[in-house]
C-alpha cells in the first residue's frame, strides 16, 4: 500500500501553519498544552453506552466479516521462527479452511528480521488489503520500548521496508514525551516517516504506537495522538500490546475523537488501530459500534482501520461457525496459532 | 417482635461463581403439596454456552492433579456434606414432601456415594488399564485418560432422588478429571445448588462440577450439539419430550455430529458402578523400549 503526503504538504510544513508560529519546542508545547482536558467520567460513560449496543444477525455476520477484513493478524514474541511466520501467513490467507467465503486479513504483523518470510510466504497474494490481498506491516524503532538512539531507530525502519514491509508500525519515545521534551518525539516521528520513503519515492504506511498504557492519563493521550498525526502519522495505534493495559475502549473512542477533529480542521483521514487486550468477538463489535459513531462507517475498512490481534480471529471464526452451523463450537475446530 | 424471613436465592453454578441466568428469567419451584418454596434461575442456551468454557477451562488444572489428589478433595466433599446435613434435610422434605428421616436417610447415601467413589479415584486404572502383552523387546500399556467436558442430566422427578441423583451422576464423571457441565432435576433444584456451594467450599476447583438449573429440554439440545462438548450423560433424559426434538434419541444423533460419547438413560437414580467411571475415559495405549542396549 502506498500513499504521497497529505495534501502534498510536509508534515513540518502543515504543522507551522496549525500553529501559527514557528516549529519551536515552546510553541508546540503552547499548543499540545492548550488542547482542551479530557472530561474522563464523560468519555467513560459514552464508551460504557456504546457497548450496550445489541448487533445481532445479519448485522452481526458483516460485523464478523469486517473485523477478519480489518484484523493485523499478529506474532511479536522472542520465540518467533520462520516457520510460525509462514504458518501466520497461511492462517491470514485462509482463517478458516473449513469455510472458503471467510474473508482473508488485512495484514500480518511481524518483527523487522521476519519480514522476508512473511513477503516470501505470500507471495502473490502479497498486496493492497482493500483488493483481498494482505500487507505485511513491520514493528520498528526498538520495539517495544523505543529506548535506542534515532540512528538505530531510523536503520530498523528502513531495513523492514526494504524488505518488503509495507507498513511501519513504529513507537513514540514515551520517556520523551512524559519528559515534555514534545520537539524531540515529534522530530522522531518525521523522521521514521522519511525512513518509510521507498526508492521509487512512495512511502510505506505509518502507524504510531502511543503506548497508552504508560501515558497514565486522558489528557497525555489526547496531546500524544495530536502531536503523531501532527508529525504525519497515517494511523495512530493505542499500544504494544506488551504493557497492561493495552487498548480500551474509551481510550480508544477518545483517539477516535482526536481523528474526528483532526478530519473536521484539515479534510484528511487519519487511521485508527487498537491493539492488545481485545481476544472476544463481542468486544471488537463494540470497538466497531464506536468507530461507526465517532467518525463514521466510511472508517471501517483496511486503510483507516485495523485491529491488532492474536487470539481474536479464533473466537470470530468460532462465532462465524455457530452462525453458519446452528451450534457452537470449539477451540479444537480452529487453528492453535 | 416478629421478623422478617432471609430468604435463599438459588442461582446457577459456572466457573466457581453464582451468577442468575444470562436470560434473567426465573421459575417457580413448588412443593410437593404445590406451594410457593422458591424461585430458580432459568438457565438459556448461552448460560450453557458459558459453562461450557468454564469447564472447559478447568480440565488442565484438574485432570493434571494426581488421582490420589482427586480421592482426597471428593471424599472432602463428603465430610462437607456431612456437616451440612440439616440443611439438605430441610430441602429435600420440603421439595419431595417425605419425612425428615426418609430425607436423612437419602443425605447418608448420597455421602456414602461420595466416599465409594473417592474410593476408586486411584484405584480404577488398575481394573480399567492394562499391560499388554507382546512379542517385542517393549512394554505395552493402556492406561484410562478422562474424556474431557462431559454435559450430564440428572435424574428427574425421582422420588428420594433430589440430591442422590446428582450425585450419583456427577461423581463418577469428575473422579478421573472429566469437568462437568449438569443439569439438575428441573421440578427439585435445591439441593443441587446448595451441593454446589459445598463443592465451590470443598477443594474442588472452579470450573469442575458447573450446575444449571431450568429446562433440560431446552438446553439438552445446545449442549449435545455444542462441538466442545466431549461426551452426554443422559441418565435423566429418558423422559424428556420428542416433540421439541429433544427426546433422548434425538440427543443421541446430535451427539453422533461431532462423536462424542453417551451413556443411555437410566430408570431412577444410577447405582454406583464402575461401569459409570469407565464410560467417560477414553484408553491410550502407549509402547516404550525396556531398555537401551
Amino acid at each position: 500500500m502506498t500513499i504521497t503526503p497529505a495534501a502534498g504538504l510536509q508534515p513540518a510544513e502543515r504543522a507551522v501553519r496549525l500553529l501559527g508560529a514557528d516549529l519551536t519546542e515552546t510553541a508546540l508545547r503552547r499548543h499540545l498544552e492548550g488542547l482542551s482536558g479530557v472530561d474522563a467520567v464523560g468519555l467513560e460513560q459514552r464508551a460504557a453506552g456504546l457497548a450496550t449496543r445489541s448487533i445481532k444477525t445479519s448485522s452481526k455476520a458483516w460485523a464478523l466479516d469486517t473485523i477478519i477484513r480489518t484484523c493485523d493478524l499478529t506474532t511479536l514474541e522472542g520465540a518467533d521462527t520462520p516457520g510460525k511466520v509462514r504458518s501466520l501467513v497461511a492462517k491470514a490467507v485462509t482463517p478458516d479452511a473449513s469455510d472458503p467465503t471467510t474473508p482473508s486479513v488485512a495484514a500480518v504483523c511481524v518483527y523487522g528480521d521476519m519480514v522476508p518470510y512473511a513477503v516470501e510466504a505470500l507471495g502473490s497474494r502479497h498486496g493492497d488489503p482493500e483488493k483481498g490481498l494482505v500487507s505485511v506491516a513491520a514493528v520498528a524503532t526498538a520495539f517495544p520500548s523505543g529506548r535506542a538512539s534515532l540512528a538505530i531507530k531510523l536503520a530498523d525502519t528502513r531495513e523492514a521496508v526494504a524488505a518488503g514491509a509495507d507498513e511501519i508500525d513504529m513507537v513514540i519515545d514515551r520517556g520523551a514525551f512524559l519528559a515534555g521534551s514534545y520537539g524531540l518525539v515529534f522530530d522522531q516521528i518525521v523522521a521514521v516517516k522519511e525512513a518509510c520513503r521507498r526508492a521509487d519515492g512512495t512511502y510505506a504506511h505509518l502507524k504510531v504506537i502511543l503506548e497508552t498504557g504508560e501515558l497514565v492519563t486522558y489528557d497525555n493521550v489526547r496531546r500524544a495522538s495530536w502531536l503523531a498525526i501532527l508529525a504525519g502519522a497515517d494511523f495512530i495505534k493505542t499500544s504494544t500490546g506488551k504493557v497492561s493495559p493495552a487498548a480500551t475502549l474509551p481510550v480508544t473512542l477518545l483517539m477516535l475523537e482526536v481523528i474526528r477533529d483532526w478530519h473536521r480542521l484539515t479534510g484528511e483521514k487519519v487511521g485508527m488501530k487498537p491493539a492488545g487486550g481485545i481476544r472476544a468477538s463481542k468486544d471488537a463489535v463494540r470497538y466497531l459500534v464506536t468507530v461507526a459513531e465517532t467518525v463514521g462507517e466510511e472508517w471501517l475498512t483496511p486503510h483507516l482501520w485495523r485491529f491488532g490481534a492474536s487470539s481474536l480471529v479464533n473466537d470470530v471464526l468460532l462465532q462465524r461457525q455457530k452462525m453458519r452451523t446452528g451450534h457452537y463450537s470449539g477451540p479444537d475446530y480452529v487453528t492453535v496459532d | 417482635m416478629t421478623r422478617l424471613s432471609v430468604p435463599k436465592t438459588y442461582k446457577l453454578a459456572i466457573g466457581g461463581a453464582f451468577p442468575r441466568s444470562e436470560s434473567g428469567r426465573t421459575y417457580e419451584v413448588l412443593a410437593a403439596d404445590g406451594s410457593f418454596l422458591a424461585n430458580a434461575a432459568k438457565a438459556s442456551r448461552k448460560d450453557a454456552r458459558d459453562a461450557v468454557v468454564a469447564a472447559r477451562a478447568a480440565v488442565a488444572k484438574w485432570a493434571g492433579a494426581t488421582a490420589y489428589n482427586r480421592g482426597q478433595v471428593i471424599y472432602r466433599i463428603a465430610e462437607l456434606l456431612e456437616g451440612r446435613r440439616a440443611q439438605f434435610i430441610d430441602e429435600i422434605s420440603r421439595t419431595e414432601g417425605v419425612s425428615a428421616a426418609e430425607a436423612s436417610a437419602q443425605v447418608d447415601l448420597a455421602i456414602d456415594v461420595w466416599v465409594w467413589y473417592a474410593g476408586w479415584a486411584d484405584k480404577y486404572a488398575q481394573v480399567a488399564g492394562n499391560a499388554n502383552p507382546v512379542a517385542g523387546p517393549y512394554f505395552n500399556l493402556s492406561v484410562p485418560e478422562p474424556t474431557g467436558v462431559v454435559a450430564a442430566v440428572a435424574p428427574q422427578g425421582v422420588t428420594g432422588g433430589s440430591l442422590l441423583g446428582i450425585v450419583s451422576v456427577v461423581a463418577p464423571i469428575i473422579l478421573t478429571g472429566n469437568t462437568v457441565v449438569v443439569i439438575a432435576d428441573e421440578r427439585a433444584p435445591l439441593s443441587a445448588i446448595s451441593l454446589a456451594e459445598v463443592l465451590a467450599t470443598s477443594d474442588v476447583p472452579g470450573g469442575v462440577v458447573n450446575t444449571l438449573t431450568g429446562s433440560p429440554a431446552e438446553i439438552m439440545p445446545w449442549l449435545a450439539a455444542h462441538a466442545d462438548v466431549n461426551a452426554l450423560d443422559l441418565a435423566g433424559a429418558g423422559g424428556l419430550d420428542g416433540g421439541s426434538g429433544a427426546s433422548w434419541v434425538d440427543l443421541q444423533l446430535a451427539a453422533a455430529e461431532t462423536l462424542k460419547r453417551v451413556l443411555p438413560p437410566v430408570a431412577g437414580v444410577p447405582r454406583p458402578a464402575l461401569e459409570r467411571i469407565s464410560a467417560f475415559v477414553e484408553t491410550k495405549t502407549v509402547w516404550h523400549t525396556k531398555s537401551m542396549l
